[in-house]
């Protein structure tokens, strides 16, 4: 399998004052395509920094990533913006939808910044609807919503632009174990169909259902398996 | 990204549901921008009404003339008498004098006096010019019907008269004046022709006066039928009447060239000066009461414009307050957006957008305000205003540009914002 991502000597260290606070020091790491990986960690090994500059939020301050041909840790804000429109799909804890936005207009959100014809975004955005069984749901504001089906959107619109890869931050922290199993079951669901799946998270439960695991702690990776 | 019509109208869109989620808070941010650019257009509407007012009254003056006016002096402490006979004002040597003025080119005389008209059962009080056949040319007065009187009319001392158009108006209704016969005290007259109508002036610097309400007849009938006498309407009995003997009220000069009009005035004044014991003339001209009709109009737009500025500001600060809390009521949602691949630039055109949005609103608003208040004031306070199309296109670019000037700050505040950070945001 090719490695979609491939990250060289990451290190990241934020300054405090005069003191530099080294968060992740020396991270290496290839995601292949079509792979269900875990990250996992207690809090304060550095998990969301990871997810930060895996999802181009952030920029790491020495080390190399590679996302596909692109060599992203140098780019400018506009060229990250770029990438996380095209390549990546997010899923958060908190799903973060725009509550005053409908559920087909969440869904489509990604799909506005890149200029593409409405008519195109609310086909596409029905069409991920059905996806994960929300079709009748799409008039809907996410208040209106229960916790799952709000994740369930975050979901569609994760996969609307067709991602390279799917970063979710702990996506059942928010939800009961029943409705957390479904959305893992979603989720692996979708890997099967060859979405690569990088999902972060501290409860070893949820990292079980990857295909492979990465613990992290203070930093660096302890553990691949 | 691709700007196309389409992705512009998908923002406006959005910036429009925005404004309207908030209806109440968006209808109070704009109330600065509403007054603002309202109070930008009635000010002109005002000022341009004033200068229109001073234009006119200038073209009935006629902008070539200068005019010299009998005045009343005040009245001596000595005089016990009840029944007086005042003389007082220009006379044919003044007029005789200013005639060799080589600057003069015409010098046009008038005796006037308040007098009733009669036609048939109906009376109206007129003005009574006694004047020379040029007086229409000098004084800009167009005759609509009939004719004025000529040189040979004058020669004459033939009955003739040229009424006012509200004379016409309101002793011929329905008829044709022109051949009729008025009555004016106890004297007929055939009505020779009809003036045009003129518009009533009271603009700044000048006293009203309506001459639609004036008749004209030939200095001569006037002296041969009414004399140099004028019986003043003092009231308190014949005892106390107050009788004046003036040769002439007014001097229309005309002068041949608008460089010469202030000196001809300064060497009319000092002709006058040099014969007259008591300050019994005014000298009026025209042109310098037009300039200092333009320097008060001009003050006064100072005054208003300074009004109206600070009023567009404080609506402007009341955008950039209100897109400010915007900014931090939505952080959360701009750290989503920019998440999803919303560059710096989209964030930007989002609330910029938004606050021109504000502001283009406002300045509909103030628009339609700005063409009322106009129209409220011309109907109560009795002012010519005029709301020119170019005020308008003013008033409502100055708010657009408030909402971008004021929408600038709070919408890069948005979009320098830490996604990471915004994300976190609670």
């Amino acid at each position: 399998m090719e490695a979609i991502i491939k990250l060289e000597n990451i290190v990241k260290t934020y300054q405090l004052g005069d003191i530099q606070i080294p968060v992740l020091k020396d991270i290496s790491l290839e995601i292949e395509r079509g792979i269900h990986m875990s990250l996992m960690g207690p809090s304060g090994s550095g998990k969301t920094t990871m997810l930060n500059i895996l999802g181009c939020l952030d920029t790491p301050t020495s080390g190399r990533y590679i996302l596909e041909d692109t060599e992203v840790s140098s780019l400018d804000d506009d060229r990250l913006s770029d990438i996380r429109s095209r390549k990546i799909g997010f899923i958060f804890q908190s799903y973060n939808l725009i509550q005053h936005l409908t559920v087909i207009e969440n869904i489509g959100l990604p799909l506005f910044y890149q200029g593409i014809d409405e008519r195109i975004v609310n086909e596409k955005s029905y069409e991920m609807a059905g996806i994960v069984g929300l079709k009748e749901r799409i008039r809907h504001k996410p208040t209106e919503l229960s916790g799952g089906q709000q994740q369930r959107v975050a979901i569609a619109r994760a996969l609307i632009n067709n991602p390279t890869f799917i970063l979710a931050d702990e996506p059942t922290g928010n939800l009961d174990t029943k409705t957390g199993k479904e959305i893992m079951e979603l989720l692996a669901n979708l890997n099967q169909q060859g979405t690569t799946l990088f999902v972060i998270t501290h409860d070893s439960k949820i990292a079980d259902y990857g295909r492979s695991v990465v613990r992290i702690l203070d930093g660096e990776i302890v553990r691949e398996s | 990204m691709k700007f196309s019509l389409l992705h512009a109208t998908r923002i406006l869109k959005a910036g429009w549901k925005n404004i309207y989620m908030h209806k109440l808070r968006s209808l109070l941010t704009i109330l600065g921008i509403v007054f603002g650019v309202a109070s930008v257009i009635s000010m002109l509407a005002i000022g341009e009404g004033a200068s229109f007012e001073a234009r006119e009254k200038i073209k009935e003056l006629g902008s070539h003339n200068v005019i010299v006016k009998t005045v009343k002096p005040p009245a001596e402490a000595t005089s016990q008498q009840n029944v007086t006979l005042a003389s007082y004002g220009l006379t044919p040597q003044d007029l005789m004098k200013i005639e060799t003025i080589p600057s003069v080119e015409k010098i046009v005389p008038t005796w006037e006096d308040k007098m009733d008209v009669w036609y048939m059962e109906k009376n109206l009080p007129i003005r009574l010019v006694g004047t020379y056949p040029e007086y229409p040319a000098v004084m800009n007065l167009e005759i609509t019907k009939g004719r004025f009187f000529t040189y040979i009319d004058y020669k004459l001392a033939h009955p003739y008269v040229i009424i006012g158009s509200s004379v016409a108006n309101q002793l011929f209704p329905l008829e044709d004046p022109v051949g009729k016969e008025v009555r004016i005290g106890v004297n007929y007259f055939t009505v020779l022709g009809v003036a045009s109508e003129r518009a009533i002036v009271s603009g700044v610097g000048f006293e009203a006066e309506d001459i639609n309400f004036d008749v004209y007849m030939p200095l001569t009938t006037q002296r041969m039928y009414y004399g140099e006498y004028s019986v003043g309407e003092k009231g308190g009995g014949i005892r106390s009447s107050d009788m004046s003997w003036v040769r002439y009220h007014r001097f229309i000069i005309k002068v041949s060239e608008t460089e010469k009009i202030v000196t001809t005035a300064a060497i009319v004044e000092d002709t006058l000066s040099s014969s007259h014991k008591k300050p019994d003339y005014e000298i009026l001209v025209p042109l310098q009461l037009l300039k200092q009709a333009e320097h008060t109009t001009r003050i006064f737009n100072i005054v208003l414009g300074a009004i109206a500025a600070i009023s567009l500001i404080v609506g402007g600060i009341g955008i950039m307050n209100i897109m400010l809390a915007t900014v931090t009521e939505r952080t959360r949602e701009i750290g989503i957006r920019r998440a999803l691949g919303a560059k710096r630039k989209d964030i930007i055109n989002q609330f910029l957008v938004e606050a021109i949005i504000l502001s283009a609103i406002g300045g509909v608003i103030g628009v339609f305000l700005g063409v009322s208040i106009p129209a409220i004031v011309t109907k109560f306070a009795d002012m010519v205003t005029i709301v020119t199309y170019w005020s308008i296109i003013i008033a409502f670019g100055i708010s657009v540009a408030i909402g971008i000037t004021f929408g600038i700050y709070p919408a890069r505040k948005a979009a320098w914002l830490d996604p990471i950070e915004a994300l976190r945001h609670e």
